[in-house]
């Protein structure tokens, strides 16, 4: 018996929003995943939210009402979504509260990231001499895995491609309108191999979750869909990671921090990546899509030429990855962006996704997060 | 005014074979790059200073399609139309895989697994007029300006 079920799932749209603060999405978010639940917001007992630009997300309780409630904020770079979850989740499994809701919230500026490096353990000429970039940390690892695996520019379009279609029937992404792998393909060259629509951009939206003990679950719903295991990890010693300005040599083959995060969560879940009928991956680029695949074990280094060609993960394929567009039709607001993924998983599984819902409702869904400076989380739900 | 590095402890100059400063582990003798306390890999507070192979082979690259933000402060990208240029990780053997900018080649020209060296290249001049270098790695035997 699994211990933590989700019983709402809310989403203020991403986008962007001029003169619409975070906390405002935030509460809209809130309000849509309470209402889902058939819940208020004084039945919540405690609540996390997450978010990179906003410092004191609980400030939304202003909006929600000042129940005093417990209320932690977290930030955990874009595995952010999964370290709140993870809180929410052993808050619930240490019997400490029953139910609660974890809130996800951005508003960033357009254009890549960019930070002070000394706040991630690099030098100031790293950043002065343009290398603290998580594009071209993306454009120089799918370019080497092409290089040892024959994926082919195509796929890396196609991807992007299918993740535009999934958008066009997403009412809350942020990008709709198709695009054609040719279109892809020749539009402005961001990072070789990667083009300007193969990337996410950063954006603004907010996502929220209504999560309780698995206990209780059908005293609200008919249909809870079950937190099977998340699991966060950072880099390992000689790992090829974003923000690193060296790693050894020593360390060949080292797997990625998406790779462990993974098999912890398959271990915990006691499921196999074979179970896994949808997923939802961090496509902050379409390479980075195609590389996740493998290191979540849902596919042999490769084989994702083939998978992509034959539509296997397209909604009606025997995989369908990034139902709603995923990131590069949705954008990325960092706190926002993994409950995203989480709400569409609840969404396809229940049966609910309207238009983009997969045939055969899933019953085993997969969500991985991954970013700077080598941070990822995996999330396993079941029904 | 003879040109200065943009941060000391980082290559060797003035020197007309430069090579990049690291450290060793005194405890696992596994090397880092830039020079820090502490060993990423077994964690000892007891790197000691150590010179990077000058040479190295071209694991991954890509190119930089767009003047990245502050705190970038290179003037390579002040040209008009925007030129991109090439970055790519060099792996020094036995030591260590360093991004690094790439110069004294075009794109057709990289293969990976080439043989590059480091060299020196010009980075910005500062307000007092004192140019200001940084290190970066061409492919070997090219000439680089
Ligand atoms: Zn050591």
């Amino acid at each position: 018996m699994p211990d933590v079920a989700i019983i709402g799932v809310g989403i203020h749209r991403f986008g962007r929003f001029p003169g619409k603060p975070a906390l405002a999405m935030g509460a809209e978010a809130a309000r849509d995943a309470l209402a889902d639940a058939g819940l208020t917001w004084a039945d919540m007992q405690f609540a996390v939210g997450g978010s990179y630009e906003v410092d004191q997300p609980d400030a939304v309780v202003a909006e929600l009402g000042l129940t005093g409630v417990q209320f932690t904020n977290v930030y955990n770079g874009c595995a952010t979504a999964g370290s709140a979850l993870a809180l929410a989740s052993q808050t619930i499994k240490l019997g400490q509260h029953e139910i609660g809701l974890v809130l996800g919230m951005d508003k960033h500026e357009s254009g890549a990231f960019t930070a002070d490096p000394q706040e991630y353990g690099c030098p100031p000429w790293y950043g002065e001499m343009g290398l603290f970039l998580t594009t071209k940390f993306f454009g120089m690892k799918i370019n080497r895995y092409m290089h040892d695996h024959g994926i082919t520019h195509q796929t890396l379009a196609e991807v992007a491609a299918k993740n535009y279609r999934n958008g066009e029937l997403n009412p809350n992404a942020h990008r709709r309108k198709p695009l054609t792998p040719e279109q892809i393909l020749g539009s402005r060259m961001v990072n070789y191999p990667l083009t300007q629509y193969m990337f996410c951009s950063p954006n603004e939206g907010a996502a929220a979750l209504v999560v309780c003990s698995a206990d209780v679950a059908h005293r609200y719903t008919d249909k809870p869909i079950y937190l099977r295991s998340v699991v966060t990890r950072t880099r390992r010693f000689g790992a090829f990671e974003v923000h690193t300005p060296s790693a050894s040599v020593a360390a060949d083959h080292v797997p990625a921090p998406t790779v462990d995060a993974a098999r912890a969560a398959f271990e915990a879940a006691g499921v196999d990546p074979a179970d896994v009928q949808i997923a939802q991956l961090q496509d902050t680029d379409a390479g980075a899509e195609v590389i996740h695949m493998a290191e979540v074990g849902l596919c042999a280094d490769g084989e994702q030429n083939k998978l992509i060609a034959s539509g296997a993960t397209a909604p009606g394929g025997s995989l369908p990855i990034n139902t709603d567009g995923g990131l590069i039709a949705n954008g990325e607001p960092v706190g926002a962006s993994g409950l995203r993924q989480v709400r569409e998983l609840v969404l396809q599984m229940r049966g609910q996704a309207g238009d983009r819902q997969v045939a055969g409702e899933p019953r085993v869904g997969l969500a991985q997060l991954y970013g700077a400076p080598g941070v990822a989380a995996v999330s396993i739900l079941s029904t | 005014m003879a040109p200065v590095p943009i941060a000391d402890d980082l290559f060797t100059w003035p020197d007309d074979e430069p090579r990049l400063i690291g450290g060793r582990c005194a405890e696992c003798g596994t090397h880092v790059f830039p020079l820090r306390a502490g060993c990423a890999r077994c964690g000892a507070a007891a790197v000691e200073r150590a010179l990077l192979s000058r040479s190295g082979t071209l694991w991954t690259w890509t190119s930089q399609g767009f003047p990245p933000k502050a705190p970038f402060r290179g003037e390579f990208a002040g040209t008009d139309p925007f030129e991109p240029w090439l970055v790519g990780v060099i792996e020094l053997p036995g030591q260590l895989r360093v991004e690094s900018l790439i110069t004294g080649c075009t794109q057709d020209e990289l293969e990976f697994g080439m043989p590059m060296r480091l060299v020196t290249m010009p980075f910005r001049t500062d307000e007092d007029g004192q140019e200001i270098i940084t290190f970066a790695f061409s492919p070997e035997g090219a000439d680089h300006a």
